[in-house]
């Protein structure tokens, strides 16, 4: 039911692709909620100038941050453990799971209820806990649904955005006990209210995501709306926090632009309902909140992108989820054609270290290069370069030196031979001027299927005469 | 080596690092302020706060009890959690002819988390200040103000002193000092929990409070 | 680091010469808009200069993640514009390429660099050229149409060319624009991409054919002749399909339309 480890999601892509663009329902789906969310967005951002100086302000911090991490993941531990909060560090998934399940184990616990956290999903902890015994329940409405319907989230922010509410009805229906088909909203959020109450009353352990981690106060922020974090947090024993390593900013001033620009770019919220800030367990006297907190921090291939200079904007990433929200191919084919737990354009740059480029290579050939997601990222990360920097590595040569897992596994030497080929070409005004010659000259020969370009539009046909034809044969005129 | 020092040593010697400028946050928010005295930021906070579906209720000191019984006869409340030895719970004790039961957070009760989650109508918080900017109340719940209280029961009520409002949260934070008195838990809170998650339709109530009612204490006298 | 999007530039006055560099796709497909380029720049006293050993800006390997062989075709370039005369690319992406791109194709490459970041300084796109540096004021001399425009993504994001085809067709007092929706969404071109990802490329290339069709446009128009042949070869495609004889969506370079309207060819 959990996406398995060690996925490939490059295999099968071009079919998941096909198959979601044909799928009028999913289609009009994804299409509804990208004009939504965009609308959204937009009716936050009216002033371009602020826009562009909280774009500025939120790209310094996030580049700061990442430029002192070494140094700040250790000031954040110092803090978080003289808070009373234990810390933990996970090289891979398979040690993140470990941790949460020996906690688990040593509390005998048989139920743990999660917030939202990608992290989580990234490392498919509801898998690694169903393994040990241990079940895991959703809480978050979004992630409530999918996890019934035995899916995956298809958006970072909006996990079950690929669902009709017709078909959310069905599934409650059939999956939630005593529960009668119905279509209103409210009716359906009152029972995942009523089934997650009594589940948050009953967990051993709370699990959460972290939106940043301030390293100066040694404090994890998380930000909801529904109150199904708070829960998390302050209902069960134990509270446990999974985070990537690149969440830590220095300071708590640096908080306040970052949140701001998170909320209003991912769902055009001036702020989210709450802001949650956890700086320690339950204090003697205190009548509430978890007796024991911990945070696990997560490298599994972050440190390769932090290796290199141009790569390291990837982890600049405050997960918004706007380069999903605005970018073109994500709306024609929802996030799990994209079959990694990041879709859309953040996930196309992040997956590769994740994964292996190997594995994604797909992914970043997967978009046109629009710019739509760096026009939008709160934090400025140059999405398409980055992309276009993934293509090279996913085919580089052998000798190119590249420390990337799974560099150069997906060159195909027919595809470099046919670069090689018009570099000499385009480099060579003669050999052009020939081969381009032959091509408006023999134009009646032109192939009508051009590969999949005439697949579904009328052939290309080069011209009978060329422009520098035209203009020579005006300058004879002329003379 | 621990997975804890492969990370770090990973980190450390990654290629071109070269430590940037501190941004300075400060500056920014000094750039964007707004010229407005405390009128104008009370407005921008209620205008805030009731577009994220807030109720708004003006009062003052001595008037928030009789309000406060007033609406929780509109919206047929039994039950009212308040926190323990707070002077608010003190004042609503004292108020002869309470139209819901009074109860106060005993976490040590037999059965009082099932009480809590079930039978509680509506919590009462003070908020410790706001912020006009995004309509939000600053809550440091505390061991007389625990932090269920402001979301279990499905009604939440919040006194705001209306002089303690912050154009944003950065003011909030800088004025407050809190990067040096942080308490185990603080809060901010924008409005009735809620979702969008079935196909963007917005619902109220998630797993919070489904109505969140603001009673704005003006000082004494100066209500008009 | 950041990319250039919405980058303000300062623009020099009307020069006596300029360089065309026409791009691959115009030179080989599209002769007349290019032709229509000099002609356009050409009427305003502008001595307009083809360097014959030009070809393409390298941008199919640059963004294929070939960076050797679109460094070598760009040197090939780099080198036919000696004068320092601005460069005029009827073609965003390309002239985006020029402008951005190249400095950071060079940017571990001290020797070239210079002459990269030189010849970026100077590259114009078409329209953007004739609306910042020409003051192009020509009076429309045609009938009553309708037009849609579709900027290309680069020529959108990167050369804000948007803004000055707007501002060009705005000029013509006989022309109306009509906005399609979404208008500012890709066309599904993106080069390889239409190839490696066909299905997704149909589903983008469709919708924006509907979009352009429910404008009731008489005409498209484009700087951009990669997106153009996207658009119009999917067009062509369907009419094919349906037997419709009438092309149901006609378009072309917004240079050939500029210079008809403006009484191009009447002399």
């Amino acid at each position: 039911m959990t996406q398995p480890l060690h996925f490939h999601p490059s295999e099968g892509f071009a079919a998941r692709a096909r198959a979601a663009t044909a799928d009028p329902a999913l289609r009009k789906g994804f299409r509804g909620a990208m004009d939504f969310l965009q609308t959204k967005r937009q009716a936050q951002f009216t002033d371009a100038a602020e826009l562009s100086d909280l774009r500025d302000l939120g790209a310094a911090i996030r580049r700061y941050s990442l430029s002192r991490l070494p140094e700040l993941l250790q000031q954040l531990e110092t803090n978080l453990v003289a808070n009373g909060i234990h810390v933990h560090w996970a090289e891979n998934a398979d040690e993140a799971n470990a941790i949460v399940i020996d906690i688990a184990r040593r509390r005998e616990a048989k139920l743990v209820i999660k917030g939202k956290s990608m992290v989580s999903e990234e490392v498919a902890l509801n898998h690694a806990l169903e393994g040990a015994g241990i079940e895991a329940l959703e809480s978050d409405m979004g992630e409530y649904i999918v996890q019934l319907a035995g899916e995956g989230p298809s958006h970072i922010i909006m996990p079950a955005i690929h669902k009709t509410k017709q078909q959310i009805a069905e599934l409650f229906a059939a999956k939630v006990p005593g529960v009668t088909y119905t279509e209103n909203v409210d009716e359906l959020i009152l029972i995942g209210r009523n089934v997650l109450r009594q589940k948050f009353a009953e967990a051993d352990i709370g699990l959460s995501g972290v939106n940043f981690a301030v390293a100066e106060t040694g404090t994890l922020c998380l930000l909801e709306n529904e109150g199904n974090g708070r829960m998390c947090t302050t209902v069960p024993k134990v509270h446990i926090a999974i985070t990537g390593i690149e969440k830590v900013v220095e300071k708590l001033e640096h908080v306040p632009p970052l949140f701001s620009l998170l909320t209003r770019s991912a769902t055009g919220q001036a702020v989210t309902t709450y802001l949650n800030l956890i700086s320690s367990p339950r204090k003697p006297g205190e009548r509430d909140g978890p007796e024991e907190v911990h945070l696990i921090l997560l490298d599994n291939g972050r440190t390769q992108a932090y290796n290199d200079e141009q790569l390291r904007a990837t982890l600049q990433c405050i997960r918004c989820g706007a380069c999903m929200n605005h970018c073109p191919v994500y709306a024609r084919i929802g996030g799990h054609a994209y079959g990694t737990t990041y879709p859309g354009p953040i996930g196309a740059i992040v997956s590769p270290h994740l994964l292996g480029i190997g594995a994604t290579h797909a992914l970043a050939t997967a978009s046109t290069l629009c710019g739509a997601c760096a026009e939008v990222c709160p934090v400025r990360i140059p999405i398409p370069e980055l992309l276009i920097r993934l293509r090279n590595e996913a085919q580089s040569a052998a000798d190119s030196g590249s420390e990337l897992r799974g560099a150069g596994e997906s060159r195909s030497v027919l595809v470099s031979m046919i670069f090689r080929a018009w570099a000499l070409m385009y480099t060579h005004p003669m050999l052009y001027r020939i081969a381009t010659w032959f091509m408006s000259r023999g134009r009646a020969l032109t192939p009508t299927a051009q590969g999949a370009w005439t697949g579904i539009r009328t052939p290309l046909v080069p011209a009978p005469k060329r422009l520098r034809d035209l203009l020579a044969e005006r300058n004879s005129r002329h003379e | 080596m621990s997975a804890r020092e492969r990370i770090l040593q990973r980190l450390a010697s990654a290629e071109s690092r070269s430590p940037l400028p501190l941004p300075d946050v400060a500056a920014y928010y000094a750039a964007h302020q707004r010229n407005e005295d405390a009128a104008a930021r009370l407005v921008r906070f209620r205008t805030a706060i009731a577009a994220a579906h807030a109720e708004v209720h003006d009062t003052d000191d001595a008037g928030w009890p009789a309000l406060l019984c007033r609406i929780a006869i509109e919206k047929r409340l039994r039950s009212l959690l308040v926190g323990g030895d707070t002077a608010d719970a003190g004042t609503l004790a004292n108020q002869s002819q309470l139209p819901f039961a009074l109860r106060s957070y005993d976490s040590a009760a037999p059965g009082w988390r099932n009480e809590l989650f079930t039978a509680i109508d509506a919590g009462l918080t003070r908020a410790k200040s706001a912020i006009a900017e995004t309509g939000s109340l600053v809550l440091w719940p505390d061991s007389r103000e625990p932090r269920l209280m402001s979301l279990v029961p499905p009604v939440h009520f919040v006194l705001l002193d209306t002089r303690c409002i912050h154009a944003d949260l950065h003011g909030a934070m800088t004025a407050e000092d809190w990067s040096s008195t942080l308490p185990t838990n603080a809060l901010l809170i924008s409005g009735p929990s809620k979702t969008a998650d079935i196909q963007q339709t917005l619902a109220y109530g998630a797993h919070g409070p489904r109505e969140l009612v603001v009673l704005l204490c003006h000082p004494t006298g100066a209500q008009s | 680091m950041d990319s250039p999007i919405q980058a303000v530039r300062r623009y020099p006055s009307k020069p006596a010469d300029v360089y065309l560099f026409a791009t691959c796709l115009v030179d080989q497909f599209a002769p007349d808009a290019g032709l229509d380029a000099v002609r356009l720049l050409e009427r305003e006293g502008i001595r307009v200069h083809f360097p014959q050993a030009q070809t393409c800006c390298g941008q199919p390997a640059y963004t294929s993640g070939y960076p050797d062989e679109a460094r070598a075709v760009a040197v090939a370039q780099m080198k036919l514009f000696p004068e320092p005369w601005p460069v005029i690319v009827p073609s965003g992406s390309c002239g985006a390429m020029m402008r951005h791109h190249y400095p950071k194709l060079f940017a571990d490459d001290p020797a070239h660099l210079p002459v990269a970041e030189e010849l970026a300084e100077r590259v114009f796109e078409l329209t953007e050229f004739l609306v910042h540096v020409v003051n192009f004021q020509r009076a429309d001399r045609g009938d009553p149409y309708t037009v849609a425009l579709h900027t290309s993504c680069h020529a959108r994001r990167e050369m804000n060319a948007h803004l000055t085809g707007h501002a060009l067709l705005a000029g013509l007092d006989q022309v109306t624009v009509v906005r399609q929706v979404r208008e500012e969404e890709c066309c599904g071109f993106g080069g390889t991409f239409s190839l490696k990802h066909p299905s997704i490329s149909e589903a983008m290339v469709t919708e924006k054919v509907e979009s352009l069709r429910a404008t009731g446009a008489e005409r498209v128009l484009s700087a951009d002749c990669g997106c153009l042949f996207n658009i119009l070869g999917r067009a062509e495609y369907l009419d094919k399909v349906a037997a419709c004889s009438k092309p149901s969506l006609p378009g072309e370079h917004i240079a050939s339309f500029l210079w008809r309207r403006t009484g191009g060819g009447e002399q």
